[in-house]
């Protein structure tokens, strides 16, 4: 015999479900009065320093269909790279925001300022990236992934470079489709299935 | 702040499975790759704060929030509480905790449900809290029914609430379900059963705490939620070469 190991373990996930929103976002539900405004409903308040952005996308399940019930989290750096919190970071970046997929075509929109580089706790610079946490009925798990893009230079990137099979780098890069403008699809399933994150 | 080192990698047997037939929906929506997992970074081991100016005189209270303190929802009335802790059993303090569920007849009200059950016009579906200094929290409510779902012929969700946390850190976003003490649908739900480790499906299980109860008042059950770790070694704060 040991000494016992006296650790707890996490408890374990369950889907977020199809009402996720009347929790987390619920306007989008139809539920009102309750809170005086939705959680996050933008990760900038006023103007931050740096480039604004908009993402669009959609998250596709295994037969192509886009997921109408998806809700997202993102979580980001100012345009220096810094955190929420920390205390160059910009006071007009909260670097969290939380969104719904369209009811009816499935399509999200992320308004944002574009991140800067994020150093790594060894000194290392990661490629600016926005995490993502999508949640929906399901999902058995909160799914993580990230968001780059191809207008930066990602070689380096300590994640990025892990990918063993280098076209799957690609399925973490948003495009960039007009000024300030950026395309981020995900794939749940099939041959660009998504990478996802376990970190 | 202290300097915490990284995340401590979450242990994926503890969690349900992604792929599940009798849950069919994951069917077509579980990713089939391996995760990419690799060490937490600060992107992970940062995140969203709230404090108590996002709270409302009401949240915590779901009997009452939805008609701001006039009428009370319809249903057995309880005390929901329990504590935030980490892996290591250090109180995860401030954070916040959000939670949904179906009123006393197991209807939601969203867009989407249209379950036959009524709607209460007392009851809304959602509240929230920020843990104390000790991890603790607590919500009064109404024991949600349970309510049938298009799966398989014949599926009914156990009663159950839904609890979205968030920790300290993005990496420890977690969403689960409390499920109630002595629920035979339970060992029936193919969504509870999407957890092949039946000492972890336990966990989600709340026992009735009748020290918590108060009488010709409420019910109480404790609901404890346990959140990924920071791994803290005098190693990870040594410089280089001491
Ligand atoms: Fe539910």
């Amino acid at each position: 015999m040991v000494q016992p190991l006296d650790r707890l373990v996490e408890t374990p996930s369950q889907t977020a479900g199809p009402y996720v929103h009347i929790g987390c976002i619920p306007s989008f539900a139809g539920v009102k009065g309750i809170y005086a405004e939705d959680l996050g409903t933008s990760p900038i308040n006023g103007t931050p320093k740096g480039e604004v952005i908009t993402i669009t996308g959609s998250v596709f399940d295994g037969t192509g269909w886009a997921l109408r019930d998806a809700m997202f989290e993102s979580w980001q750096a100012d345009a220096a790279g810094k955190f929420a919190g920390h205390a160059d970071a910009d006071p007009a970046v909260t670097g969290f925001c939380r969104f719904a997929a369209d009811k009816d075509r499935g399509t999200f929109t992320l308004t944002t300022v574009k991140p800067g580089a994020v150093a790594h706790r060894n000194g290392a610079m990661q490629a600016p990236h926005i995490s993502l946490w999508i949640v929906a009925r399901g999902l058995n798990n909160g799914l993580q992934t990230r968001i780059y893009f191809n207008d930066e230079d990602n070689t380096d990137d300590p994640l990025l470079s892990r990918i063993e099979q280098t076209p799957r780098v690609q399925t973490l890069i948003a495009r960039k489709t007009g000024e300030r403008q950026y395309r981020f699809d995900i794939r749940l399933q099939g041959d660009d299935e998504t990478v996802f994150l376990d970190i | 702040m202290a300097d915490l080192g990284p995340l401590v990698p979450r242990n994926r047997a503890a969690h349900p499975v992604a792929y599940d037939p009798d849950y069919k929906t994951s069917v077509a929506r579980s990713p089939k790759w391996a995760l990419l997992s690799m060490e937490s970074t600060p992107s992970e081991e940062t995140g969203p704060r709230f404090g108590h100016q996002v709270l409302g005189e009401w949240d915590n209270n779901l009997i009452m929030n939805y008609t701001r303190g006039k009428a009370a929802a319809m249903g057995e009335r309880i005390l929901l509480h329990g504590r935030v802790l980490d892996e290591f059993g250090r109180p995860v303090p401030h954070t916040l905790i959000e939670l949904w569920q179906a009123n006393a007849g197991g209807r939601y009200r969203h867009i989407k449900d249209s379950y036959l059950a009524p709607l209460d016009p007392n009851f809304g579906g959602c509240g929230r809290t920020i843990t104390n200094e000790n991890g603790d929290y607590e919500f009064l409510t109404i024991r949600p029914g349970a309510y049938p779902w298009q799966n398989r012929g014949n599926d009914w969700r156990p009663m159950h609430i839904h609890i979205s946390v968030f920790g300290h850190s993005f990496g420890q976003r977690l969403i689960t379900q409390m499920y109630f003490e002595g629920d035979p649908l339970i060992d029936k739900c193919p969504i509870a059963a999407t957890i092949k480790s039946r000492s972890q499906l336990d966990r989600l299980v709340a026992p009735l705490d009748m020290s918590k109860s108060r009488p010709l008042d409420y019910l109480a059950y404790k609901f404890d939620i346990v959140l990924r770790g920071r791994r803290q070694t005098m190693f990870e704060n040594k410089l280089e070469g001491m």
